[in-house]
């Protein structure tokens, strides 16, 4: 395992602050010497990206995901500065087969109370009930898994990660509100591509839109072919006689997704996880200040935010924001603080968000974008709800198939 | 305020909510009003409007509330204010990390001064110089000599630094940072921060009533405005809004303005698209006038007569009548109007 522990010394801001005091009350008298920093330790435990090949368009960053945690740690730093509060990232990046058990109980036993996790819902799971006894926070910051949320759920997991169920809803609300109602759904072959179908479907029924066709993708990844390979017939006339609005694809990998946009039979839109996507955060992003994140994070990492960096950001500014209001770095107080009613978090979004009681699900809005401009943010105008309108995105209370043992 | 114009100031009492987004729909449909307050109004101030889209200024004259000129001033205007003898306005232009001075005179940029890297909003010393700029990108306080265009200090804050507010004595300079959730409390003498006091999420302006004695913090995604007494640090209130028929979510206080004796402050509500009127001594809410859309900022005329909103949404600045506390015009002005101060003469 590489792993890399950085600390954050902050001694010099801490300096230049002149006096710590800060109160959310009554005055206080002047310490004579400041008490040493409370030091908060989050540690980030992900897997290495493979090395792409030569040339890859959409090859991911192989700090995806920590270069989000690192920039929130410096948010964070600077904001404990004022009150006597020390952050630090513990960085671990697990080699290919590596076990992530053995690097999670060494994070949380070099002193991380709360652990952001960048790993498929089977490792998450396996890390989350092996870090139970040491009370250990775990955030999911890339699993989609709706039975993560569901059956699967655990009560020292909160997701900041959306489920696919909130994915799904964010797209048809758009859909539905655009009065796009006839669905041509197009699944790839990986089972994770037959759970976003199924979320998919799920939404349709709930926002009244029909999936009026169904088909299976058989061509293969033909969004990663070269630019001079003949075209497949097969799939040029895959769509024809066909009557739909919109084409929604089902491809995580990408694979195919790309491939369909300007090959359809018919001129027709495409969503879905390619083209037209719901997303929890996006490089054309800049409304409700967030062109100052995307500006700070370009300027730390040399590339655009993506999602799983902006979840990591997240994950650990959560720890942050709960820090400043706890004064403490015992993870239970935060556990329960966050799935308590009293806990939001201001995230670029124009409102803030927080956790589900029932699945400790972070509820939030979702940028539904195309591949360079932002088109809506869901949930849409006119949908209702008898708590918060974010609760229309994912499961809901009465649905949940969640059964928290403490 | 004279009796025809009270007259003509009864406005139906609420407007339907799809009027809010009608630019002018208030002006056209009271031709008689606008008249009414030409003859009403004693002295004509000048109002300018910072549009942060629109690269520009708008000037309005707050007699015949019209737009008289719109000038270029640099990319993103944001925070606006102008000095005490009126001589000068000053522009964060925050994409050119400058602050633009314009005379408002000639409507010509004179100069630009150096206020650290995106500048957004500022605060000027009572006396009229120096000037504290937050520096939205860089996690500080600039503290600029206008004369000489010398920074003097620089002092750090929270993360994204941005609403500025200043003692009447110069004594005491509060910067809120947006992301910290920290309003700083800064000694003008030695650029220290003497004190943090936490208030709720995004803070975004901060505004000293008239004595000195209480500061208005507000926190746009918190929802909330913290009142907090400057000496003790002690939070005097945490005021709260509720609108029939706006979800909370959309209740997001910006801008404050408190007139001069303390009694009543008026706070902005952003996409709510109301500014709220609280009783400053009670911390009641005694009205919520429905404006235009996403409303930030506010400014009086000197004589509290009138009360400007830009309203960054539908392009346009609402005029409230702040004796009746009524709406009584819109008026169009450039791109995402974000910021309005009026010159004091």
């Amino acid at each position: 395992m590489r792993r890399i522990t950085r600390v954050l010394a902050v001694g010099a801001v801490l300096a230049a602050m002149g006096s710590l005091g800060v109160t959310t009350g009554a005055a206080q008298a002047p310490a004579a010497a400041p008490p040493p920093p409370l030091a908060i330790h989050i540690g980030l435990l992900t897997r290495a990206v493979e090395p792409p090949p030569l040339y890859d368009l959409k090859a991911p960053p192989d700090d995806e995901g920590l270069a989000g945690a690192r920039l929130a740690i410096k948010d964070n730093v600077t904001t404990g500065a004022f009150i006597g509060q020390d952050f630090a990232l513990d960085e671990a990046v697990l080699q290919s087969d590596e076990d992530p058990v053995a690097a999670a109980l060494a994070l949380a036993k070099g002193g991380a109370g709360f652990i952001a996790v960048n790993l498929p819902a089977a490792d998450l799971l396996k890390v989350a009930d092996a870090l139970k006894p040491s009370g250990t926070v775990v955030f999911n910051i890339g699993a989609t898994d709706d039975a993560l949320r569901g059956a699967d759920c655990r009560a020292n997991l909160f997701h900041v990660a959306p489920s696919r169920a909130m994915l799904a809803d964010a797209l048809v609300q758009y859909l539905a509100t655009r009065k796009w109602t006839r669905l041509f759904l197009v699944t790839g072959p990986a089972a994770e591509d037959a759970l976003y179908a199924a979320a998919l479907k799920h939404a349709a029924a709930k926002f009244g839109v029909k999936v009026v066709a169904e088909k299976p993708w058989t061509f293969g990844p033909l969004a990663r072919q070269r630019g001079d390979t003949p075209t497949q017939a097969d799939a040029l006339v895959f769509t024809r006689g066909t009557e739909y609005d919109v084409l929604v694809v089902a491809d995580e990998a990408g694979d195919f997704g790309d491939y369909i946009p300007y090959h359809t039979e018919q001129p027709k839109l495409v969503a879905g996880t390619q083209a037209l996507v719901a997303a929890t955060w996006h490089p054309a992003q800049d409304a409700w200040g967030s062109a100052q994140l995307q500006s700070r994070f370009l300027r730390l990492a040399s590339r655009t935010m993506t999602q799983v960096d902006y979840q990591a950001w997240l994950a650990v500014r959560l720890v942050g924001e709960a820090a400043t209001r706890l004064k403490s770095a015992d993870a239970a107080r935060y556990a329960a603080l966050f799935r308590g009613p009293d806990f939001s978090i201001a995230a670029f979004k124009g409102v803030p968000v927080s956790f589900r009681a029932w699945d400790q699900q972070l509820r939030q809005p979702l940028l539904i974008a195309q591949p360079s401009a932002i088109v809506s943010v869901s949930p849409q105008d006119g949908y209702l709800h008898r708590a918060t309108v974010l609760d229309t995105l994912g499961t809901d209370a009465p649905e949940t198939a969640c059964k928290m043992a403490p | 305020m004279s009796a025809a114009r009270k007259a003509e100031l009864r406005l139906p009492r609420r407007l339907p909510p799809r009027l809010a987004g009608v630019s002018l729909a208030l002006g056209a449909l009271l031709p008689g009003l606008v008249l009414a307050l030409a003859a009403g109004e004693a002295s004509a101030f000048s109002v300018y409007v910072s549009n942060e889209r629109g690269n520009s200024v708008s000037v309005i004259d707050s007699n015949t509330l019209e737009v008289t000129s719109t000038v270029k001033v640099g990319r993103r205007p944001r925070g606006i204010t102008v000095s005490p003898d009126g001589k000068s306005v000053y522009i964060c232009v925050s994409d050119d990390h400058a602050v633009a001075v314009l005379d408002p005179v000639t409507l010509k940029v004179l100069r630009k001064l150096k206020s650290g890297p995106d500048p957004e909003l500022f605060v000027l010393n009572p006396s009229g110089n120096p000037l504290y700029v937050a520096n939205e990108d860089d996690n500080q306080v600039t503290v600029l000599d206008i004369e000489k265009n010398r920074v003097i200090a620089q002092v750090p804050v929270g993360v994204e630094p941005e609403g500025m507010g200043i003692s009447p004595d110069g004594k005491v300079l509060a910067a809120t940072s947006e992301t910290t959730n920290m309003v700083h409390l800064i000694d003008t003498a030695t650029y220290k921060v003497m004190n943090n006091v936490l208030v709720d999420a995004r803070p975004r302006f901060a505004e000293f009533t008239a004595d000195g004695k209480k500061l208005f913090v507000s926190a746009e995604v918190g929802g909330t405005v913290t009142v907090i007494d400057p000496q003790t640090r002690a939070i005097l209130k945490k005021i709260t809004f509720a609108i029939p028929g706006v979800a909370k979510e959309a209740i997001q206080p910006v801008g404050v303005r408190i007139t001069k004796d303390g009694k009543r402050a008026f706070v902005a509500l952003g996409p709510a698209n109301r500014v709220a009127v609280v009783n400053a001594e009670t911390y009641e809410v005694e009205k919520y006038l429905l404006v235009g859309q996403r409303v930030w900022q506010l400014a009086f005329t000197p004589d509290e007569a009138l009360l400007f909103t830009t309203n960054g949404n539908s392009n346009d600045v609402s005029v409230i009548d702040v004796p009746s506390l009524k709406v009584v015009k819109s008026i169009k002005v450039g791109g995402a109007p974000w910021g309005v101060v009026v010159a004091p003469q």
